[in-house]
């Protein structure tokens, strides 16, 4: 890494409301190349909105949001592209339900990258067998338990070959047995150096592959700091207040 | 039977009337329709607004004066067309609102979270639709777009009173020549019924098809 290249994901300043509730005020993060970020805070705090702002699935008010350098554009075209290199999971998985596990895979690799049929079925095949699903390639994602579902979601936002990956709860929809299986995916791919956003309650996840631990409440980043520091020592009240609530079970 | 007999001509040229006005028509409603179906759940405002203007119009005024607009206000801005082409535009247009409702409530049955996915793996809008959310929205359209296709059959029967060869124009020279009255619409019934009848049938058979394939 260069010390010239700009951070791979940049919000300053950026502002939104949902009606009278200011959901995002004043935020300013910047994600490097291959960092990984959790973001953590209690429900309704903006962690989910901010996510999703930085691929414009939220419209923000005011301030900046820039991706490698440039500004994200408005809809259109150059919005498309610029998605096309930030891939994003859900909590709800949204693998294209009239489609096979494999055909999820291919789709935007035709589509988007033009990649020929025979290359993007190599790569889809390639990433299902990463996340231990090769054998389900020609299933329809409703056969599939909720783990396999977002570890093909996992896949899919992969085969475009994306610079960074954002997690909007990707484990909050799963039962706990399940939970483990995205999360040695999810480990595997912080280890490999992706650059990552992670909007989770799964703490054990931050304290191990977390790069920073960036904790909002009330639509405000309070902590930005490495796990260590953040889960050994909270500076703010309101982090230890959370902290307390949810380690106590 | 006589009766039928007597007319098969001007009963079987009736007949293709509304069966070329119902098919062209249906061609342009369902081409419109689906176009501002597309506009109306476009993230450009002005499109949006287009559309729901084009709903908003078509929809709620009456058949028969969306007829007299076309037929007698076109010619006045220099468009002289057939009058099947009149009727064709003043059938397609009105019922290309129905469609277009049809199609919305159908992508309004598919997850927000699917066109989510599909835009944040970079498809453009256009792909996504297309791609994504029409093929999931298809199956609960179906059933709609059938009522609506017949009720455009039906409607057809208004340009009878606009110079376009039609069935149920046929019971003016029938009745002209004497016949029964009665016997005259029970024919015109019978040729309705075949379309309609003919379009349930064949949006039963999509409706099956599009049960099966998933």
């Amino acid at each position: 890494m260069t010390t010239t290249s700009p951070p791979l994901i940049e919000l300053a300043g950026v502002n939104k409301h949902f009606g009278e509730l200011h959901v995002l005020q004043d935020i300013d993060l910047v994600v490097g190349r291959g960092e990984v970020v959790v973001v953590i805070g209690p429900s309704g705090s903006g962690k989910s909105t901010l996510c999703r702002a930085i691929n414009r699935l939220e419209t923000v008010e005011s301030g900046r949001i820039s991706i490698d350098g440039r500004p994200l554009p408005q809809e259109g075209r150059a919005l498309a592209a610029l998605r096309a290199e930030v891939g994003m999971v859900f909590q709800s998985f949204n693998l294209f339900a009239h489609r096979t596990v494999l055909d999820n895979l291919t789709l935007a690799q035709t589509k988007v990258r033009r990649r020929s049929h025979a290359d993007a079925e190599r790569r889809g095949l390639d990433l299902l067998d990463r996340v231990g699903l090769a054998s389900h390639a020609d299933r329809y994602p409703a056969q599939l338990s909720g783990g396999q579902q977002q570890r093909v979601a996992i896949a899919r936002a992969l085969a475009m070959d994306p610079k960074a990956l954002l997690f909007d709860e990707p484990t909050s929809a799963l039962d706990p047995e399940m939970i483990t299986e995205v999360l040695d995916v999810m480990r595997g791919l912080a280890r490999d150096g992706m650059t990552m956003v992670v909007v989770t309650h799964e703490m054990g996840f931050a304290r191990a592959s977390a790069d920073r631990v960036v904790f909002m409440a009330d639509g405000r980043i309070v902590e930005d700091r490495p796990p260590e520091e953040f889960f050994a020592a909270p500076r703010s009240a309101r982090a230890r207040d959370f902290l307390a609530k949810i380690l106590q079970h | 039977m006589k009766v039928l007999i007597d007319n098969w001509s001007t009963y079987w040229h009736g007949f293709l009337g509304t069966l070329a006005l119902t098919g062209v028509s249906a061609g342009l409603a369902l081409t419109v329709g689906v176009l501002v179906a597309a506009f109306r759940v476009s993230p450009v405002r002005p499109l949006r607004a287009f559309g729901t203007g084009w709903v908003t119009v078509l929809r709620n005024t009456p058949l028969t004066l969306l007829f007299f607009v076309v037929v007698l206000g076109l010619p006045r801005f220099g468009i002289v067309l057939p009058f099947f082409t009149f009727a064709v535009l003043a059938l397609g247009c009105y019922t290309s609102a129905f469609v277009c409702e049809a199609f919305r409530s159908g992508i309004n049955t598919v997850p927000a979270g699917q066109g989510e996915a599909a835009r944040s793996l970079g498809l453009t809008f256009g792909q996504t639709l297309g791609l994504v959310v029409l093929p999931q929205a298809y199956r609960a359209v179906v059933a709609p777009l059938g009522s609506v296709m017949i009720a455009l059959a039906k409607n057809t029967a208004i340009a009878g009173s606009f110079s376009v060869v039609e069935l149920l124009g046929t019971y003016h020279t029938v009745n002209e020549l004497g016949y029964s009255v009665i016997w005259a619409f029970v024919w015109i019934a019978a040729g309705y019924l075949l379309i309609t009848l003919a379009i349930s049938a064949l949006f039963g058979v999509l409706e099956r098809r599009a049960a099966v394939s998933r």
